[in-house]
């Protein structure tokens, strides 16, 4: 019961966070748009209600901000709940959602779209995703041997993985062309033109995904005692390996479909969380997807509220690199 | 917590195999476990004790052979229902993530929980009763990370008793532990055995092991060498030959149990026969570093209740007996004098002086190559007055007097010297009487 009080208190705590950032976003930006004017169109469009606010901050506040923050919202908690399973599946503090080749992936997916000649199918965001999907799935054939992948063949083959779809990546933008700006903008993250359809499409995947991890969340903390352990406890262990892969590979995927590679929130928000609650994911997961929702949601503002738009990707390393500097210098920080 | 059928073994091996890399490790290991006994598994390092215990527990799968429990190969049941049946306490849980003592032994409870349900209150307290009897109750709060590795070892027994299992295995679960906790732990699975349970367990103190098991089974080089109750498997020579070293085995003297004492695994280069005057257990330690070092030993007179008997016994010396304390008597006077006379070196320990021994002391006394071990002020030993003190004089006299700890470099070089003398110029000693 204490575990759940406590989940209750967490995830309601950071949900008011979430809804708090969101209401502040929505204000900034190159029209200035009052808080209270803010609530008030949302408001007016959730219940149907009208709005005395003029049409045009009606447009901007529902059609441009607003796709974007539920877009932010959707992919940080996409990536910080993929983050978070993953350091506890390899029990490695420097795993992220990438790790098994998911954002090379995308990556090398999204690049050969963008260069390629021929338009494809679903546009950018499908070659991204398709990408991201066959390279996780290679990366787990390569490491598995005789129904077994032990996590540490899966860690070194996700690295040369990502190597090899590295260099294919670089081939591919030094023959881009015209198309490297828009690929190389591709790679650092964004979250502009966002629409409802993105937003709708990301979430339809990722809650599912996120609700399968979290029946799962018991089975992960056992696995985090090793697998022989977890295997004496009962647990399926590689069949829960391939699950708990599976999905928090298909999240990421999601994330990076929409929004690119967006490093660091799959890095440190989990670690930042579990600071704050502690290792047990049965609260773990749920706070660590709210806080990556809230904490992207917060650094794609500031991406975009300076002179020029930045990619968001910039500024969660260029925030989240130095903050985690200074937990680990304080020795907070701790394998997973 | 039986088993339904009680013909059909809690475990059973059956010609199990396992290589890693090509190197055997287990081969060809067949034994039974009956249900509702307490089976220790002893060896040396690497006898393959923790791949025996890995294959029982599925988490290993033998390259031959079979493994059943309660008459199922476990590899064949679901995980979870094969963890209802068998709950491991592995050899060491380097768990580096900070949960506290409560939710690792509320692990315990994983096969007994639905995957969408919660915990029950039957859990919760199948987890404090668990905590309890682990004595970690104080420790629940606390982060595992931040408790001792003896702490931890019982963090873990707690999580299996929570398991609810009829099967325990347990990979060297007191290896971390002082020895008042390896007591109390090997206490719990005796206690656990006595409620019906069957228990397996490796366990590193040969001791402990006999005193706490129903039955051994000895593991050497991957087969199971010795397999019964403690007195039979544990034996001189099946411990010097499964653990490569010299070994004695002798009847513990407060637990009446089965007590292994090793002595280093090569004897020593020295040659030569010594000869020791004992009593009183004072010449237990330097026979055993005399021994070591590869001296030829003969030991008396002594008692043959005398603990210095057992000691000489036990490594094989040649010993002279008297009835329990009885004097000397002519018979062993002139035994001790045949030996005193054949031998390189004469080392009186340094044993009490009393009428019953004074004339074995002065037969020593005579030697021409003698040690003397410091026995301290002579009032202290001294319960035949001033004849006591009289060949306590003559010994310090006429020998070297050493302390214990060179006793072995000087009987050494005494061997030595006496190679250039000629042995049969034992004096009629002028102390006799």
């Amino acid at each position: 019961m204490r575990v759940s009080v406590r989940t209750s208190a967490w995830v309601g705590g950071l949900c008011a966070a979430l809804a708090a950032v969101a209401l502040v976003s929505t204000a900034v930006g190159p029209v200035t748009i009052g808080v209270g004017s803010v609530a008030d169109i949302a408001l007016a469009a959730l219940l149907g209600g009208t709005s005395d606010a003029p049409a045009s901050h009606r447009i901007i506040v529902l059609s441009i901000r607003l796709p974007r923050i539920a877009l932010g919202a959707v992919v940080g908690f996409a990536l910080a709940a993929a983050g978070t399973v993953m350091q506890g599946f390899f029990r490695n503090p420097m795993a992220d959602p990438s790790i098994v080749g998911v954002s090379a992936g995308a990556a090398t997916g999204a690049v050969a779209a963008i260069v390629a000649p021929v338009s494809v199918p679903f546009g950018l965001p499908a070659a991204a995703f398709a990408g991201a999907l066959i390279a996780a799935f290679g990366v787990y054939l390569l490491a598995s041997e005789g129904g077994r992948t032990p996590v540490q063949t899966l860690l070194l083959a996700g690295i040369a993985v990502q190597t090899f779809l590295g260099a294919v990546v670089s081939f591919l933008l030094v023959n881009a062309g015209r198309d490297l700006r828009e690929a190389i903008y591709w790679l650092m993250g964004h979250l502009h033109d966002s629409t409802w359809g993105e937003a709708t499409v990301a979430a339809a995947v990722v809650l599912p995904s996120f609700c399968c991890l979290l029946v799962y969340a018991r089975d992960l903390n056992v696995l985090l005692l090793g697998e022989e352990d977890a295997h004496s406890l009962g647990i399926e262990v590689e069949r829960t390996k391939r699950l708990l892969l599976a999905v928090s590979s298909l999240l990421t995927a999601s994330a990076v479909a929409v929004a690119g590679v967006i490093g660091f929130v799959g890095l440190v928000v989990p670690h930042v969380m579990r600071l704050l609650v502690g290792p047990d994911h049965r609260i773990l997961l749920p706070t660590s997807a709210l806080a990556g929702a809230a904490f992207l949601v917060a650094t794609d503002t500031l991406a975009r509220s300076g002179a020029a738009e930045i990619p968001v990707g910039i500024v969660t390393a260029a925030v989240g690199a130095p903050f985690f500097l200074y937990l680990l210098r304080t020795r907070e920080v701790s394998a997973p | 917590m039986t088993d339904p059928d009680d013909t059909t073994p809690a475990i059973a091996v059956d010609d199990v195999t396992v290589a890693f890399g090509g190197v055997s490790v287990l081969d060809g290991v067949s034994t039974t476990v009956q249900s509702g006994t307490f089976v220790g598994l002893v060896g040396p390092n690497g006898a393959g004790k923790t791949t025996l215990i890995r294959s029982i527990t599925g988490a290993l799968t033998p390259d031959a052979g079979t493994v059943e429990v309660a008459g199922e190969r476990l590899a064949n049941l679901p995980s979870r229902a094969a963890s209802r049946l068998v709950a491991t306490v592995p050899q060491s849980t380097a768990s580096t993530f900070a949960f506290d003592v409560r939710r690792i032994v509320a692990m315990g409870r994983t096969p007994h929980v639905d995957r969408l349900g919660s915990p029950t209150p039957a859990d919760h307290r199948a987890v404090e009763a668990a905590m309890d009897r682990a004595a970690v109750t104080d420790l629940a709060d606390r982060p595992v990370t931040e408790v001792s590795g003896g702490e931890r070892q019982r963090v873990f027994l707690a999580r299996a008793l929570a398991q609810d299992a009829p099967i325990l295995l347990l990979d060297e679960p007191t290896s971390d532990l002082d020895v008042n906790h390896q007591v109390q732990t090997l206490e719990i699975l005796s206690s656990l055995v006595d409620e019906g349970r069957t228990v397996v367990a490796a366990i590193h103190d040969l001791d402990l092991a006999a005193r706490y098991c129903d039955e051994l089974r000895l593991l050497a080089d991957g087969r199971i060498r010795a397999s019964g109750p403690p007195a039979s498997v544990l034996t001189d020579d099946t411990v010097a030959a499964a653990f490569d070293t010299q070994a004695t085995v002798v009847d513990h003297p407060v637990t009446g149990t089965a007590s292994v004492t090793a002595v280093a695994a090569d004897a020593g280069d020295a040659t030569g026969h010594v000869h020791v005057v004992a009593g009183g257990g004072a010449a237990t330690p330097l026979l055993y570093r005399l021994d070591t070092a590869g001296f030829d030993l003969s030991v008396g007179p002594v008692g043959t209740a005398d603990r210095d008997a057992e000691t000489a016994r036990a490594l094989g010396a040649d010993l002279v007996t008297v009835p329990p304390y009885a004097p000397v008597d002519d018979a062993a006077q002139t035994a001790t004098t045949e030996r005193v006379r054949r031998a390189d070196a004469t080392l009186v320990a340094p044993v009490a002086l009393a009428d019953g021994n004074l004339s074995a002391l002065r037969i020593a006394a005579a030697s021409p190559s003698l040690v003397v071990v410091d026995g301290g002020p002579v009032e202290a030993r001294n319960h035949a007055g001033a004849a006591g003190r009289r060949v306590d004089a003559a010994l310090r006299d006429r020998g070297d007097v050493v302390d214990a700890d060179s006793v072995v470099d000087t009987v050494r070089a005494v061997v030595a010297d006496t190679d250039a003398l000629t042995r049969d110029t034992l004096p009629e000693a002028d102390l006799r009487r």
